[in-house]
């Protein structure tokens, strides 16, 4: 089929529409002047200032930390239920656990809020932020392991225990090397939803930790500075890294090529 | 003592006995065949007797005790699986030896049985392979290799030939019979394909809808069949509705309407006055001049009806005086020539009195 000028048109304006702004945000961060009005002159200063804001490094690790940790616990719970979904084939428990995934946020951060405070009457702070985190990255990990699991020759767990190996060393030496590509990038995955996420970080952080996130939106409330420019510049090229990175590890079905 | 013994084993899935009551005793060393058409539960046994499936009713028993509560990893019996399921991150040299790694052998032992196996298999070469890299038949070897290096008593194949073509099959065919010759194991294999069965099995049980409907030696199964499914089966065979009507001491006499009296075998179990079908392979049917087939006990005329002209052999449809179609099987020895008989051409048909058999309905 040949694709007529108006569709290549029609998808330049797509790209345009998505990726101008981050663009202006990545050339501003460089430029020489408070205001983000007009192109002054070439600059790493707004950088320099940001290492060393000690608000914005203490967020920048807090938001770093929680990450690892929500990612790591995701990935072991998010494999695991992968697994249970595709064993059990349990239609109930494949909705509870991929409801989390198109919740919208507002709802997951209202309800962890009422529930961390009325029912385990925790303390707000690093820990029921970490949870919540894990709450909502389980979903992932486990749709992405599950898209793996499927993709493989049943025969071969079979032909594992016929020939010996325990369920427990048919897991360790078969089906755990033949998905942990997709284990990495659930987990990598994970990593980038935590570091980015800010409702549910809002409604679950209470008031001690600030996370990049809710400092960056505490900064624009004043006006967008060139420091939060600089800083989403950074976090962007940090998602990036982990996309890239993800999609390195992920299977086949997660890239298209069914 | 049977190696393997099958009591009286049912599985059913829902309403549908996948396994009837089948009973089946395997011997020690022997190559033995489960052949059937699709559903008609071979591989449901197979399964049971692997560890993967279970009974609903029945015993499975190997040298004599029940395999109810022994796991699949626990049993000595390894498969060899329709799609190979070789595992695809490990090399040819850790496919074969997983068995080995699994039941806790030492370094030295699984050292010296892989270098064997693989000898064995002729892929010495491709230890450092991985699987994706190999060919079909390659990867039919080293599933082959794999399940046969732990030494099992007893090796499960399903369907294990039929990924591969025509030629190769015929190879594989070969290589199958020689290595259960060498390695002394009892082969248990499941196949829809009667050539494939009757080349290589020691003896075949036939199944149809979930039960046995015979077991013998290829060449009794084919030359004797019990009952019209398995005259079917295997092989072509021509059917024609007959009746009992008289038994002497070594022969049966058969009336055929519209054609008359056929001789054939005594058989146990067949009283005067039973209906049911005379079944004949086409090649024990002659065709050919007055002369040449007088001396036959059955002979009848016919008209050519078709030809089917197959290279090594010719097909000849003939129809007999009742208007029933009889094939026969006449192998081209002259070179260059496809015909014989003319089609339309008046010709005898004729049978020796020890061919064919007779079938109860």
């Amino acid at each position: 089929m040949r694709r007529g000028p108006w569709l290549w048109t029609a998808g330049l304006a797509a790209y345009v529409f998505l990726y101008l702004p981050l663009t202006i945000v990545v050339a501003y961060s460089f430029n020489d002047s408070r205001l983000n009005a007009e192109w002054v002159g070439f600059t790493w200063h707004w950088y320099r200032e940001l290492f060393q804001d000690q608000d914005m490094l203490n967020a920048a690790g807090n938001s770093l930390l929680i990450a690892t940790l929500s990612s790591l616990s995701a990935t072991l719970f998010g494999t695991m239920a992968g697994l249970a979904i595709h064993r059990y084939n349990f239609k109930l428990l494949n909705f509870l656990v991929l409801a989390p995934v198109a919740m919208p946020e507002i709802l997951l951060g209202v309800s962890l809020l009422l529930f961390f405070i009325q029912v385990l009457n925790l303390t707000l702070g690093m820990l029921s932020i970490v949870l919540a985190h894990i709450t909502f990255s389980i979903g992932f990990v486990a749709v992405i392991v599950r898209a793996q699991l499927t993709s493989i020759d049943e025969s071969l767990f079979e032909a594992a225990r016929d020939l010996g190996a325990t369920p427990w060393k048919t897991f360790r030496y078969v089906t755990l090397p033949l998905i942990l590509p997709a284990v990495i990038a659930g987990g990598l995955m994970a990593f980038t939803l935590s570091i980015d996420d800010f409702v549910v970080t809002f409604f679950t952080a209470g008031v001690g930790v600030q996370t990049l996130p809710l400092r960056i939106y505490s900064m624009i409330k004043i006006a967008v500075t060139p420091e939060v420019n600089a800083v989403s510049t950074l976090l962007m090229l940090l998602t990036l890294g982990m996309i890239v990175l993800a999609s390195r590890f992920a299977p086949d079905v997660l890239k298209g090529k069914i | 003592m049977a190696l393997l013994e099958l009591r009286n084993v049912t599985r059913r899935f829902g309403d549908f006995a996948a396994v009837d009551d089948v009973s089946l005793s395997i011997e020690a060393g022997e190559f033995f065949t489960l052949l059937g058409p699709s559903g008609s539960g071979k591989t449901t046994i197979l399964r049971m007797i692997a560890g993967f499936d279970f009974p609903d009713a029945g015993q499975i028993l190997l040298d004599g005790k029940d395999l109810a509560d022994t796991p699949a990893e626990k049993r000595p019996i390894h498969t060899v699986f329709q799609s190979y399921a070789l595992f695809p991150h490990l090399s040819v040299a850790d496919n074969i030896s997983f068995p080995l790694r699994m039941a806790r052998r030492d370094p030295a032992e699984i050292r010296k049985r892989l270098t064997a196996a693989l000898e064995q298999v002729r892929l010495s070469g491709k230890a450092d392979r991985y699987p994706h890299e190999l060919s079909g038949g390659q990867q039919q070897r080293v599933a082959l290799a794999r399940a046969l290096v732990n030494r099992p008593r007893l090796l499960l194949l399903d369907e294990s030939l039929g990924a591969l073509d025509a030629k190769l099959r015929e190879e594989m065919q070969v290589e199958l019979i020689n290595l259960q010759r060498e390695v002394g194991i009892t082969f248990v294999f499941v196949t829809h394909a009667q050539v494939e069965a009757l080349a290589l099995s020691h003896r075949i049980a036939v199944m149809n809808q979930g039960r046995v409907e015979q077991v013998d030696e290829p060449a009794r199964l084919y030359g004797f069949p019990r009952n019209r499914f398995v005259a079917d089966f295997i092989g072509h065979i021509n059917m024609m509705e007959a009746q009992v009507a008289a038994a002497g001491h070594s022969h049966l006499h058969l009336a055929v309407a519209g054609l008359g009296e056929i001789v054939t075998p005594l058989q146990k179990d067949v009283a005067v006055g039973d209906k049911g079908v005379f079944a004949i392979r086409p090649e024990q049917v002659r065709i050919g001049l007055q002369a040449d087939l007088a001396e036959l006990k059955n002979h009848f005329p016919g008209e050519v009806h078709s030809l089917l002209y197959q290279g090594d052999v010719s097909v000849y449809r003939v129809r007999l005086p009742n208007g029933k179609v009889v094939e026969a099987l006449l192998p081209n020895a002259a070179p260059g020539r496809a015909e014989l008989f003319r089609m339309g051409a008046v010709i005898k048909v004729g049978w020796r009195h020890d061919a064919g058999v007779f079938l109860h309905e």
